[in-house]
């Protein structure tokens, strides 16, 4: 540590600190617009000017000095930083006059006005007016893609977004061509960017050259109405603003949280808005004749209490979806089990998952923030770049910092990162089980859908914990061993225990012709029901399953309602409602309690709260947020005990689609743009 | 300086010739492993001297290929240094230089001798000989004006034998490279006007 002085305030700051954090710890503020704390240093701005006693006697940027470069004084008295000085205000003011010589006055129709840091800090540390009377720099707009709209005359050449790209989503997409007044930030010849995590672009620019295309002059930043909520597009369970103008969601942005997302969401978290307003259920329906008529909540709940009760106990079955909230995942086991049937799965896409083998065996035990300790990752079945793309940014980031060997069983994919590619299949996971070990103390085994959602997924899952238990990833210290789900609800519904009871079936089962009479189908979209059964529908969104349904009823997405999800670490995480769900829609847990009160058996709640009163006294953990719950290492040793003799079938990417994986997503006209475009890359990658 | 574009015209393909990939794995080989992105600007260079002195986009994808590099980091630097041509130039490829000295001593009467003959700048005579450029001091203020052509640097030109030097290339007969009045590299022109006399150990030298 080492003692500074900031304008007189004494701070004692790591030596490899740069001035500009010792300034931040004194409480100074500095302007800054190339700075970030995730990029690395440029040093091209210049707002960040200090001056210094103990350096060269000139204007300093303090984000490129580090502590440990100032001298002390004759006598060891520490160095010193001025931040309010007369040099620094006139050096301020002379960086801020040269960054407005080329900048436009276009604020009124700028979309980032009201938001934008240029504007803050000219008013905060600029001059009071323009000395400059000359033409300005004029500077054609690029396209860069469908999610990032381009105005690059306001450009100030801070090339976050450059270094964005580069370091952090791990494409280089984006560039800085040609020099001096002349210089453009673009991607390759104007071509579209290829990481799934280019949102953030908009989010770094610290002016209005880069904004989000979909967004474009819909709303000011002062007139949203913003929620702090979660994200449910993959199992992550990002930190995220929802901004809300009147009864529509605008836009959504990241929200810090270092033990997830950090400040990263993608681009699927950000863009899918507009799928929150396309083709939504906004009130029941009935199929009649084989058509889907609209009908009243009384004539749509007397219809399935109806088919409920001429149906027997045995012939009744749940199926829940990847979106589901704990909440209504709770009332319609309850509901399910009060009816005498055992047929519940949670599990549409197959995966082999089960909460009998513990706890420990179903999450990501390493966590999200584990991933920056690990000293080596094994991926088996999993691509975490289309999984959960901010995941793999957080690997990439621990890639970059060296000695992190990396191997990948599975899909051998573009991961933005190098690593070790061993095979595509179980055998391959077997010959690793084997090998030598590496004197890896903390391993990371990641292992995807991919591997689990298939007939033999629980002999792999046994491999993949002796892989884990055989080659440092299994300690006292450390629990290495770590499931990345792709369903928001999963781990919820693994934990509420929404699998098959005593001679239940399971979800293949479930959707089989002729196996049940009766199913609820609480937003499960990627599963196919086979002609037979009597479907009750509870969703948001006019997909596969409310094509399939015999009745429809109208349920809230996860930006209407109050919700408590499980991301794939465990931890429990409270959406919060930003709008109302449209028209007749309801809270899904209220849809189950009007229809358990429909069947004349109403389920021991009249609210959210007892709700979740009731769902606190059988699984207290569920109730305390933000925190991961206790998870049995021991459980894996069992699980690594298990007979694992797994097929020879190589392991199928679990996610063919990344901006396609949910029934908002496929209502979003941007998802089916970027979707578009990734497969046209695609093709020509394989010309 | 303007906005540098790659040109509207491209060539379907680049390889380099046999000579030049044998030249190339030998420079890579040179740098550290993970290092070779070092190696990008003398590779373009090569890249642009093998095709008629500029850089075509798939000789800029050719050596991001090589290099290991993403294309967009390979076009930044080619973009960057005036030294990379991204469109045709002619065989004799003139840089005139127009900064303050050269001006002084005559460069306007060069441009207007290249504007006449050539044409605009950035334009390649209709023979496929000649194309030019105004570029900022090459350093050879004190015999100026001057222009390179290609490789080599032309000095003390006056319009009438810039005229004879532009002559003399486009017919194909030898031309003396550096000063065109005769004068060694920058001596003075005409007499010596200091360090007429040798000085201690070197008059006595003289003397005897």
């Amino acid at each position: 540590m080492t003692r500074i002085l900031v304008d007189g305030v004494e701070v004692d700051v790591p030596a490899e600190y740069t001035l500009l954090q010792a300034c931040e710890e004194a409480g100074a503020e500095v302007p800054r617009f190339c700075f970030h704390e995730r990029l690395s240093i440029a040093g091209n701005c210049r707002m960040c000017l200090v001056e210094v006693k103990g350096g060269p006697p000139k204007p300093q940027a303090s984000c490129a000095v580090a502590v440990k470069d100032l001298r002390p004084g004759p006598d060891g008295a520490p160095p010193e930083v001025f931040t309010k000085t007369p040099m620094v205000k006139k050096a301020r003011e002379g960086v801020m006059e040269f960054l407005l010589v080329n900048h436009p006055l276009d604020c009124p129709i700028c979309d980032q006005g009201g938001e934008c840091d240029l504007q803050d800090q000219a008013l905060a540390f600029g001059g009071d007016s323009s000395r400059y009377a000359e033409n300005k720099r004029a500077v054609e707009d690029k396209y860069i893609g469908p999610l990032v709209k381009t105005a690059m005359t306001r450009c100030i050449h801070c090339t976050r977004c450059v270094r964005f790209t580069a370091e952090i989503a791990g494409t280089s997409d984006m560039g800085a061509v040609g020099r001096g007044e002349d210089m453009e930030i673009t991607t390759y010849l104007q071509t579209a960017m290829t990481s799934e995590l280019q949102g953030n672009v908009t989010d770094l620019c610290p002016v209005g050259a880069l904004l989000p295309k979909p967004q474009n002059f819909r709303a000011r930043p002062w007139e949203y109405q913003k929620t702090e909520t979660i994200d449910v597009q993959d199992a992550l369970g990002s930190a995220i603003r929802v901004d809300a103008r009147g009864r529509e969601v605008i836009r959504i942005l990241p929200r810090l949280n270092e033990a997830v997302n950090e400040e990263w969401i993608s681009d699927k978290t950000r863009q899918v808005v507009d799928g929150l307003k396309a083709q939504r259920l906004d009130r029941p329906y009935i199929r009649e004749n084989g058509r889907l008529r609209p009908a009243s909540w009384q004539e749509a709940l007397a219809a399935v209490a109806a088919k409920t009760k001429a149906t027997k106990a045995e012939k009744i079955g749940a199926l829940v979806g990847d979106l589901a909230a704990l909440e209504e995942i709770f009332a319609l086991k309850l509901l399910v089990e009060g009816l005498g049937s055992a047929n519940l799965d949670a599990r549409q896409d197959g995966t082999k998952l089960d909460p009998r083998f513990g706890r420990a065996s179903y999450l990501f035990n390493a966590t999200i923030a584990g991933v920056d300790e690990a000293d080596s990752l094994l991926i088996v079945g999993s691509n975490p770049r289309k999984e959960a793309p901010v995941l793999n940014a957080r690997i990439r980031k621990r890639w970059l910092k060296g000695h992190f060997p990396i191997s990948v069983i599975g899909e051998q994919a573009d991961l933005t990162y190098d690593y070790d590619y061993l095979g595509a299949g179980p055998d391959a996971l077997a010959r690793f089980v084997e090998s030598a070990p590496t004197g890896s103390a903390k391993r990371l085994v990641l292992i995807g859908q991919g591997a689990l959602a298939r007939p033999d997924g629980r002999a792999i899952l046994a491999l993949a914990a002796q892989a884990a238990k055989k080659h440092g990833g299994l300690s006292d210290a450390w629990n290495g061993f770590s499931v990345l789900h792709t369903a928001a609800s999963r781990v919820g519904a693994l934990d509420l225990g929404f699998t098959p009871g005593q001679g239940g079936l399971d979800a293949a089962d479930i959707a089989k012709a002729g196996a049940l009479d009766l199913v609820f189908n609480l937003g499960a979209d990627e599963i196919a029901i086979e002609p037979g059964a009597f479907v009750v529908y509870i969703g948001t969104h006019g997909d596969k399953g409310a094509h399939r349904a015999d009745v429809i009823l109208p349920g809230a997405a996860y930006t209407e309602k109050f919700g408590l999800y499980v991301n794939t670490e465990g931890r429990v995480q409270e959406a919060l409602r930003a709008t109302f769900p449209p028209g007749d829609a309801r809270e899904d847990w209220a849809i189950l309690r009007a229809l358990s009160g429909a069947l004349g058996a109403p389920l021991p709640f009249d609210s959210q709260k007892q709700l979740r009163a009731k769902l606190g006294e059988a699984h207290p953990h569920l109730l305390r947020l933000d925190q991961i719950g206790s998870a049995s290492a021991a459980d894996l040793e069992a699980v690594a005990l298990q007979p694992a003799t797994a097929w020879k079938d190589d392991f199928a990417p679990a996610i063919t689609d990344f901006y396609l994986t949910n029934p908002i997503a496929r209502a979003s006209a941007t998802m089916a743009e970027c979707s578009a475009l990734a497969l046209d890359r695609l093709k020509q990658a394989a010309e | 300086m303007s906005v540098r574009r790659l040109a509207e015209e491209q060539p379907a393909s680049f390889e380099f010739t046999p000579e030049n990939k044998a030249w190339l794995e030998a420079q890579i080989a040179k740098y550290p492993d993970g290092r070779q992105a070092s190696m990008v600007v003398p590779a373009l260079w090569q890249a642009q001297k093998q095709n008629d002195y500029w850089l075509p986009q798939k000789a800029i994808e050719k050596v991001a290929d090589t290099l290991g590099m993403p294309y967009i980091r390979v076009l930044e630097i080619a973009t960057f240094y005036t030294m990379f041509n991204l469109e045709p130039v002619g065989k004799f490829y003139v840089q005139l230089c127009g900064t303050t000295p050269c001006m002084l001593r005559g460069s306007d009467e060069l441009i207007a001798v290249l504007e006449r003959r050539v044409g605009p700048q950035r334009h390649v005579s209709a023979d496929g000989l000649f194309s030019w450029l105004e570029v900022e001091c090459l350093g050879a203020c004190c015999n100026a004006p001057m222009v390179q052509i290609n490789d080599d640097y032309y000095e003390d030109l006056t319009a009438e034998n810039f005229e004879k030097l532009l002559d003399d290339l486009a017919a194909g007969r030898p031309v003396k490279i550096g000063s065109q009045t005769g004068r060694v590299s920058s001596e003075p022109e005409g007499a010596l006007t200091s360090l007429t006399s040798f000085y201690g150990d070197g008059a006595k030298a003289q003397a005897e």
